[in-house]
């Protein structure tokens, strides 16, 4: 078949997260959350998806904005790429995020897609998974009977699966303070504009020295994961060129036997260009933590 | 008097605040009371028998009206045909719905017409196939192996034809040449990406016996003649309307299966039915273009003198021929293989071959662009290997300026030609010295940026016809135009061509206007509809100006002497002292005696004083058939950077001198080369069609087959120098391909000459990030050994 038009579905527009949830429960997983859209209804159109129903969560009133809530930035899974990128918040405190929003697809993408909707999709060419693995934020899930939050590090479990419950919402990305820079380098997929392969990194330097370091990788594996090989080899060390670029070799090392290959990219060229945007993404990061 | 209107002036285009504005009526905006949709089943497999197909569960859905199998309807329609007839071809059975056999994914194997399009395509998932599936071959040099799997029985080793064109004796020149260069090259599988897709509405009326197809096409009056062949049903009571039609780039200049299939199955079922193709499905029974695979070669002398090219093609055709595949890598491939070189020594054969993909046909430029990339990367690699600038090279074997006609060896005739004026002005654009120091520095600090030339002379303004039909072509090329001046003095044209996006309105109106004198607003331009339209052929090949622009331009004429004839009569003086100049007939060397147009116009309807013998009326057809095709050339210009670590190009500029004779509208002409430069840096850098091996369709949608956005593009630098044909009254040559034409072995030719220092001498198109990071590795590797 090659039809561009989906099968039936039955459409919900829940006003609250608890009817959102008590929705997902009552269908039994054959239900799935709309959150934008722009990964979810192409699928359905092609038939490679044919959920029983769409439950809507665009009416749902506090789902989307972007605040400071003390050291942390909380940004609603509703909110799109578009607000994100544009958001004078997140560009000084988080600019690997601004950087990842602004990079995907095309406006009109921006403009619904939602960090929501991307996280919990979990494709393994998105951009934001790679981001969120970097800045260390803490996801909130939430039920009718209420929320419990998940780290990011545990968040993506497999090919486009995550550490949701059926029952849970996407309802909150938290991205943790501290003085760290951070940057995103994506080498774009020319037909899809996903990531062939995308690294975020956040580092924090004190003294000239570099105190921390977390590196997010997407489009390479299966679903997107940390480096800490090359997060290690840099903790401790100065931020030299020199120094960026060998750790940037361990960049990825952890996805040896699982990079992706496919019609744009062999499994070869990938692991070479972890480490090419390693680099590029370390270099950024240290230069606006002052490092 | 020149206006603002007038011929050669930037006119905006008249056809865009509809089209722009969602008021202009493309195919599926065609709604007809009781319209039902259909849905085609397609074959999932490249190859395979039909055991059977039960159509069962999808005519009991809800909503379906009917469903049919190939078997069904075998009787009303008949196999496809292909119009373009080779000497010793074979012409494979191809028919609109298969029943023994499928040949490739996406050929159809039922179609089910429900009461909306969600109904259909809900049913059409409920057809029940059974498959043999056979071993499939998508590579057209694997595919004539003994031991190939074979799709036709009467194609043995699936090879459709062998071709050959040639002039002089190559073989002869190269074994005295002193250098010969040859090289393998890829021209990769494109799919077309006309931003609307193909559709069809088709209509029945019992009381008349009268089909109604609306269909987004390039040609709609051989759509009506193919429609008759296919199903039989009478030619005077088939009516073919293409609607607006949202570019089409060749994929939409043929007889395609659901334009007959819509049509008896309305007829069958008495009433009207809508197919609508989805881009996916678009992309597997929409026809592909280019696919050679070509071992090339080209032969001369130490001091830069070529002497000869030879090519051994092997052009995938796909699984069945489309109406115009034969013809695009024979005759629009080989002729021109001298291009703007004197070049006395042609040797040129091609294997049409079949295999399990969709077919094959005419892609913007079609088989130009391959020629041009063969002749073009030839001459890159001949200037290396004899030590010469390639701009000295290309100079040095340019055939001197000709203004009327040049035989080049092949036995083709060139109209006119200035090839080197085009090279100085795009060599001045680029400041040609300033950029070879500007590449020195780069490489010293570790950038790779290179420089490529295309210098090309195409085929355009398809025609004539004895010469087409004695290379094979099924149908005079000729084209048609009928002017009607009202009894008001307004103006409708009727064209035989059929624009879908090249602003022929306004390049009709404006040709109306200059020539007529009547204000450009006064002329309404009719294309599409073949019961309106006189017969026509269609727009492709770069033609409509130059051929269906020239026999507008010889029905002005026609109108303009009649009505010279009544204002003489009317004025008492001898015809020839009757002159005629924006609107007003007045005796010469007398001003103050004249008659205007709308008066004289006015007469001719009244016919209460006309000339004796003369008919009333004001109104002209012409069937132009011109005597030679015309052949535009120039010199075109990419620059391009290579990031060493990722392989990614980046296009740095592009600049383009075209000469395409007399302009029109030269705005419409920069747009066409704009188009024509991205869809050759498409070419060049990130498209193509990837099967596997089995024959599925890997790049089957725009998350996989990567089209160019306006990201990939630069800023184009245009230019023009003119040189006029005299193979027709205007002076024009045809614009519409040369930037499809001239561009991918520019943009090709300055990738390997980025990195010629790293001995680098050929890289097949796309130019992937991947596989110049492989080309770069391999030869900083090979050069370290």
């Amino acid at each position: 078949m090659t039809t561009s038009i989906a099968a039936p579905f039955k459409y919900h527009s829940p006003d609250t997260v608890e009817e959102a949830s008590g929705l997902l429960s009552r269908y039994g997983g054959a239900a799935r959350l709309l959150a934008g859209g722009h990964s979810l209804l192409p699928l359905m159109k092609l038939r490679l998806a044919s959920p029983e129903a769409l439950i809507d969560l665009g009416g749902i009133d506090g789902l989307s904005g972007i605040r400071e809530d003390g050291d942390e930035l909380h940004i609603g899974s509703m909110t799109t790429y578009a607000e994100i990128a544009r958001s004078g918040l997140v560009a000084e405190r988080a600019p690997a995020l601004a950087e990842a929003a602004a990079e995907v697809a095309d406006t009109p993408v921006r403009n619904a897609g939602t960090i929501g909707g991307s996280l919990a999709h979990s494709d393994p060419a998105g951009d934001l998974p790679a981001v969120v693995l970097a800045l260390g934020a803490t996801l909130v899930a939430s039920t009718a009977g209420g929320s419990r939050t998940i780290g990011a590090d545990g968040f993506f479990t497999d090919f486009m699966a995550t550490a949701l419950g059926s029952d849970e919402v996407l309802t909150e990305i938290r991205v943790p303070g501290g003085g760290s820079g951070s940057a995103y380098a994506k080498l774009a997929n020319k037909a899809s504009h996903y990531a062939v392969v995308g690294v975020a990194a956040a580092v924090s330097v004190e003294g000239g020295v570099c105190t921390s370091a977390r590196i997010g990788i997407t489009g390479a594996g299966p679903h997107a994961v940390r480096s800490p090989q090359a997060e290690s080899a840099l903790v401790g060390s100065t931020p030299t060129a020199a120094a960026i670029s060998s750790a940037s070799q361990l960049g990825g090392a952890e996805l040896a036997g699982q990079f992706n290959e496919d019609i744009h990219a062999s499994a070869e060229y990938r692991e070479a260009m972890v480490k090419v945007f390693t680099e590029r993404a370390l270099t950024a990061a240290f230069a606006r933590a002052g490092g | 008097m020149t206006t603002a209107t007038s011929i050669g002036k930037a006119v905006r285009r008249h056809e865009d605040p509809r089209l722009i504005s969602g008021n202009a009526t493309y195919i599926d905006d065609v709604k007809l009371l009781g319209m039902a949709h259909a849905a085609i089943v397609r074959s999932p497999h490249a190859h395979a028998n039909i055991l059977n197909v039960d159509v069962t569960g999808a005519a009991n859905s809800p909503g379906v009206v009917a469903a049919f199998t190939g078997a069904d309807v075998q009787e009303q329609l008949g196999s496809l045909p292909a119009g373009w007839v080779l000497a010793d071809m074979k012409t494979p059975n191809h028919p609109p719905i298969a029943f023994e056999k499928v040949r490739y994914v996406g050929d159809a194997v039922a179609v089910v017409v429900a009461e909306t399009p969600q109904a259909a395509a809900d049913a059409a998932s409920l057809v029940e196939v059974d498959y043999d599936v056979l071993p499939a071959v998508v590579n057209a040099e694997e595919a004539v192996k003994d031991g190939a799997p074979q799709l036709h029985d009467d194609a043995p080793n699936n090879i459709d034809f062998e071709w050959e064109v040639g002039g002089g004796d190559y073989d002869a020149a190269a074994a005295e040449a002193e250098v010969v260069v040859k090289q393998r090259m890829i021209n990769q599988r494109l799919i077309p990406n006309p931003i609307e897709e193909r559709g069809v509405v088709a209509d029945y009326n019992r009381a008349t016996d009268q089909i109604t197809l609306w269909t987004s096409t390039q040609i709609p009056h051989l759509v009506r003649l193919l429609f008759a062949a296919v199903t039989g049903h009478p030619e005077q009571k088939v009516r073919v309307i293409a609607p607006e039609v949202g570019g089409g780039f060749g994929c939409k200049l043929y007889i395609y299966a659901e334009e007959v299939i819509c049509g008896v199955i309305a007829k069958l079922l008495a009433r009207p039915v809508k197919w609508i193709s989805g881009r996916q499905e678009g992309y597997q029974a929409t026809t592909h273009g280019r696919d050679h695979i070509a071992d090339v070669e080209m032969c001369g002398n130490r001091d830069g003198t070529i002497t000869g090219i030879k090519t051994t093609v092997y052009a995938n055709l796909g699984a069945y021929l489309s109406t115009f595949a034969p013809g695009i890598p024979t005759v629009l491939f080989g002729f021109t293989l001298g291009g703007p070189y004197r070049m006395p020594n042609v040797a040129c054969k091609v294997y049409g071959v079949l295999t399990n993909t969709t077919p094959v046909d005419a892609y913007r430029g079609a088989g130009r662009p391959e020629c041009t990339y063969v002749i073009e990367r030839l001459v890159d690699i001949f200037s290396k290997e004899t030590g010469h600038d390639p701009t000295e090279v290309r100079r040095k074997n340019f055939i001197p300026k000709f203004t009327d006609g040049h035989e080049v060896s092949t036995g083709v005739t060139y109209d006119s030609g200035d090839y080197e004026p085009a090279l100085d002005r795009a060599l001045e654009m680029l400041d040609y010295g300033a950029f070879r120091e500007e590449q020195r520095k780069a490489r010293s600090e570790g950038r790779l940026i290179g420089v490529g030339l295309s210098s090309y002379v195409e085929i355009c303004g398809i025609a004539p016809s004895a010469v087409a039909a004695s290379l094979g072509a099924g149908a005079g090329l000729w084209e048609s135009s009928t002017v009607r001046v009202h009894p008001t003095g307004k103006v409708a044209v009727y064209t035989g061509t059929s624009p879908h996006g090249q602003g022929h309105q306004t390049s009709f109106m404006q040709i109306t206007s200059s020539e007529l004198g009547v204000p450009f607003e006064d002329v309404e331009v009719f294309h599409g509809d073949t019961d309106k339209q006189q017969m026509g052929t269609g727009t492709f090949g770069s033609r409509s100006v130059a051929v269906g622009g020239t026999a507008l331009y010889m029905s002005l004429q026609k109108v303009i002497d009649k009505a010279k004839r009544i204002a003489a009569h009317q004025m008492g003086v001898p015809l020839q002292q009757v002159s005629y100049e924006s609107g007003t007939f007045y005796v010469e060397d007398i001003r103050e005696r004249n008659m205007s147009w709308g008066d004289v116009v006015g007469e001719a309807y009244s016919a209460k004083n006309l000339p004796p013998e003369m008919e009333p009326g004001l109104e002209a057809v012409t069937f132009f058939d011109p005597q030679n095709f015309t052949w535009p050339f120039g010199t075109h210009i990419a620059v391009l950077e290579i990031d060493q670590d990722t392989g990614e190009s980046k296009v740095l500029r592009y600049i383009a001198v075209d000469d395409v004779g007399n302009v029109v509208n030269p705005m419409i002409v920069d747009g066409m080369v704009h188009g024509g430069v991205a869809q050759g840096i498409g070419q060049g850098l990130q498209e193509q069609a990837v099967y596997s091996e089995d024959g599925q369709l890997l790049s089957g949608s725009m998350m996989d087959y990567a089209l160019p956005t306006a990201e990939d593009v630069p800023t184009f630098e245009l230019d023009r120098t003119v040189t006029p044909t005299d193979v027709n009254p205007m002076g024009v040559k045809g614009a519409g391909e040369t930037g499809t034409i001239a561009c991918s072995p520019a943009i090709v030719n300055a990738a390997v000459d980025a990195l010629s220092h790293l001995g680098v001498r050929h890289v097949d198109m796309p130019l992937t990030a991947e596989k110049m990071w492989r080309t770069i590795r391999d030869a900083k590797a090979a050069q370290s050994d």
